[in-house]
């Protein structure tokens, strides 16, 4: 398939024709998905909203189960897994955040830890690590309510809290998508740096597609629960089929013609 | 007329047992409300398809009127009869809905993101529900518990009715006393209760009201230190009342088989006649216990379920309003049917009458009687046209009331009769609000109010004679009732008893002095 494929590893999720039904409706939202995600990697899935991207992410950590095929975390069947103990070990990151606010910033950050029983210094630490890792202050920030951050910020949180347990994967939906476009931009990067550092993998969904193109290894584009498309942002940006056309279009109506992912950051910018 | 200082100087005592039988209704029911409510709230929360059943029946619970609810509990075993078991689980039915419903709504409110956000970080089910959902929805549950709250002071007033207590006992007895002083001690302390109980829930809720929650420690403290001063007053408001309430009923013990429960309806005659019968057999080594002041129907379940061994009723009421007999003028058929039938049906004696009776009394005030020379009902016809008539609910819907009334007199009055609470419409003849009204004969607002009472030139009413009804078992458990009932026989005149009801009503005075003046008086033997 594709240059990046990396054969000799086993690939940490694998989806082996996954289908997903609801019974109030007539077509499948995700339909007959074969994909694998490599350690290390950030897969982006690419599409419209209704396309069946955060239904597929949400087939990872057992959120949902599929109605037919299976999904393998490290091997194992979700089905097989502990839906708990799966979830413990997954980083999982939504739009709005989902902090709780009635919990501080430092226990947001804390939640698994404390779930999973650390001991309580070896908690403080973990969350100033995190904090200061996703960059904030932990002295100003630690003790601080949700309500009392501003949206990235916030982010920031949710990020350092899908951290907190060291996960091996990272499941993001649209984590960046209410953000002002300053604010989307510098997260997005910092973000981009910070993944690749701790090389973690990553399963990343958005409608964006220069965010796609800033922070995938490779882009997977879904339409109407299908996948349709799987490759690198660079062969994506060359890409003659008709699905990838329509959003390399949208760029060049934005103005940006030779658009690499290095020149991303700068687009956003200017903009 | 007593000024307000002397009447608090002679009844803060009862003021304030009242205030905390009514704090021990509310605390109680409330409580026994929040522990079924919140966990059937959250299983409703969990189980979709069985939310709208329940919902739905809490919400009818809710619609059904108090007092009907009360009835309708009377006759039940283990939950029912009277006293204050009955009124805690009126009060529970009652207090239910607003906390099943917020609990629901509360939880349900929490954020789509945050719920998702805990079942992903791995969360289970029992972890999500209290460190998550229920912080979360705290606040609107204790909304739905403040709401809980304020509903049982205001119902816990209508439980006197069926003997519960609290400060109902004051505002129902200020109403047929037209005695301002009960009433208002009766309706403040409630309505001061309702408003502490709003005020200090009200701060609880703040406290766990996340959206307000800021760095403001210091108000935070404050408002917590107040709210958990005011749980701490109304748990020790709460504790002396049981513990007076345990020291009391103790005090009465079980004794032997000589106890009889005497009860009586919702009016000063009625009481009076049930003290009048309750010290005479305490004169002679019965232990009594009273339950007095029992509303509508309440004395007839009573006595049959056999929560209570007797009270006084009128030939006429039973005839008709219990036995469902038709309209009959004649005393001694009357009197001979109940007899038989109450011996058949419920294993009740009826003693001999008591002397007097107590029909409806058409009532015009003694002004209008002058001026246009009224004697009889047929002479007042004529005026009616122009006058409002306002009678109490049940003298509109009795068979032997108001429709019939009118159609024997051939009566038109202006508007349609002001259906009002009995014991208001003297008060509202004698200011002039209304024009005619049913009233009772031997009341003793009649005289002291200068009414005037239409005779029954047609002979519509039927006869009401005094009796007391007991059970046969209590009168063979202890035979000295029967006698206590023949000495009674006939002693007491229409004259007599509107005497009597108005040293209690004109003047104030306490039944049990009146009734035990009249006894010393009249019966021979316990001179």
């Amino acid at each position: 398939m594709s240059s990046l494929e990396q054969s000799n590893a086993s690939p940490l999720v694998e989806f082996r024709n996954v289908s997903y039904g609801v019974p109030e409706m007539s077509t499948l939202i995700v339909s007959g998905l074969n994909l694998s995600v490599q350690q290390g990697e950030t897969l982006v899935l690419l599409g419209e909203s209704g396309c069946g991207k955060t239904t597929t992410l949400r087939l990872v950590n057992r959120l949902l189960m599929p109605t037919a095929g299976d999904v393998l975390v490290e091997g194992k069947r979700t089905s097989e897994w502990d839906a708990i103990s799966l979830r413990r070990r997954t980083g999982y990151v939504i739009q709005e955040a989902g902090l709780f606010p009635h919990f501080t910033v430092e226990r947001n950050v804390a939640l698994v830890p404390t779930l999973e029983n650390w001991e309580r210094e070896r908690v403080r630490e973990r969350v100033s690590e995190l904090l200061q890792l996703v960059g904030l202050n932990p002295d100003v920030f630690a003790g601080r309510y949700p309500r009392e951050l501003s949206g990235g910020q916030r982010q920031r949180v949710g990020v350092a809290r899908a951290l907190a347990a060291e996960p091996q994967l990272l499941l993001m939906d649209e984590p960046f998508g209410a953000l002002d476009p300053l604010t989307r931009a510098s997260l997005q990067k910092e973000f981009g740096e910070l993944s690749k550092r701790l090389g973690k993998t990553v399963i990343f969904v958005t409608h964006d597609v220069r965010e796609a193109l800033m922070l995938g290894t490779r882009i997977a584009l879904m339409d109407a629960g299908r996948l349709v498309l799987l490759k690198t942002p660079e062969e994506f940006l060359r890409a003659n089929e008709e699905h990838a056309r329509a959003y390399i279009e949208t760029l060049r109506l934005d103005g940006i013609e030779k658009l690499t992912t290095k020149d991303t950051e700068d687009a956003e910018e200017i903009k | 007329m007593s000024t307000w200082g002397e009447f608090l100087k002679a009844n803060w005592q009862d003021i304030v047992r009242l205030i905390g039988e009514h704090l021990v209704l509310v605390l109680i029911s409330t409580s026994i409300a929040v522990a079924i409510g919140i966990p059937l709230g959250i299983l409703l929360t969990r189980r979709p398809s069985l939310r709208a059943p329940v919902l739905g029946l809490a919400n009818v619970m809710q619609t059904v009127p108090s007092l009907a609810l009360f009835g309708f509990l009377i006759p039940l075993p283990f939950i029912g009869g009277i006293g204050a078991r009955t009124a805690i689980v009126a009060l529970v039915l009652y207090a239910l809905l607003p906390v099943i419903r917020n609990t629901v709504t509360g939880i349900l409110g929490v954020d789509h993101n945050v719920r998702e956000a805990a079942v992903a970080m791995g969360m289970t089910d029992r972890q999500i529900l209290f460190q998550v959902e229920l912080p979360l929805a705290m606040s609107v549950i204790l909304t739905g518990v403040r709401v809980a709250v304020v509903i049982s002071v205001g119902v816990a007033t209508i439980a006197a009715a069926v003997g519960a207590g609290g400060l109902g006992t004051y505002i129902f007895r200020g109403l047929r006393q037209y005695d301002n002083h009960l009433l208002l001690a009766g309706a403040v302390p409630a309505a001061l209760m309702a408003l502490a109980a709003d005020f200090g829930l009200g701060l609880l809720e703040k406290h766990f009201d996340t959206s307000a929650r800021r760095v403001e420690k210091k108000k935070g403290t404050f408002a917590r230190a107040l709210a958990w001063g005011l749980l701490a007053l109304v748990l020790l408001g709460g504790g002396y009342a049981v513990w007076s309430g345990a020291r009391s009923s103790s005090s009465n013990g079980t004794g032997s088989g000589g106890r009889v429960v005497v009860g009586s309806k919702d009016f000063t005659e009625s009481v009076l006649l049930a003290e009048i019968y309750a010290q005479m057999l305490e004169a002679r080594g019965v232990e009594v216990v009273r339950q007095f002041e029992l509303a509508g129907n309440v004395p007839h379940e009573a006595l049959t379920s056999g929560r209570i061994d007797c009270y006084p009723e009128y030939t006429g009421t039973s005839y008709m309003a219990i036995l469902k007999h038709p309209l009959n003028t004649d005393a001694r058929t009357v009197y001979e049917t109940v007899r038989r039938d109450y011996a058949e049906k419920f294993n009740v004696e009826v003693s001999p009458s008591l002397g007097f009776e107590n029909t409806f009394a058409i009532l015009v005030r003694g002004g209008d009687a002058r001026r246009f020379n009224l004697k009889t009902i047929s002479d007042a016809v004529p005026f009616a046209k122009n006058w409002t008539a306002g009678f109490g609910q049940d003298f509109m819907s009795r068979a032997d009331g108001y429709p019939g009334f009118a159609r024997t007199y051939n009566l038109q009055f202006a508007s349609a009769p002001r259906e009002m609470d009995l014991s208001l419409t003297y008060r509202a003849l004698a200011d002039g609000q209304v024009d005619m009204i049913a009233g009772n004969s031997t009341d003793g607002l009649i005289s002291a109010l200068d009414l005037f009472q239409l005779a029954d030139d047609r002979h519509y009413f039927p006869p009401y004679e005094a009796v007391i009804l007991i059970r046969q078992d209590t009168l063979a458990r202890v035979p000295v009732a029967r006698e206590v009932l023949r000495l009674l026989d006939g002693k007491l005149s229409t004259e007599e008893m509107r005497r009597l009801n108005y040293e209690v009503d004109g003047k104030h005075r306490d039944k049990r002095d009146v009734a035990r003046e009249w006894i010393a008086k009249t019966v021979t033997s316990d001179k």
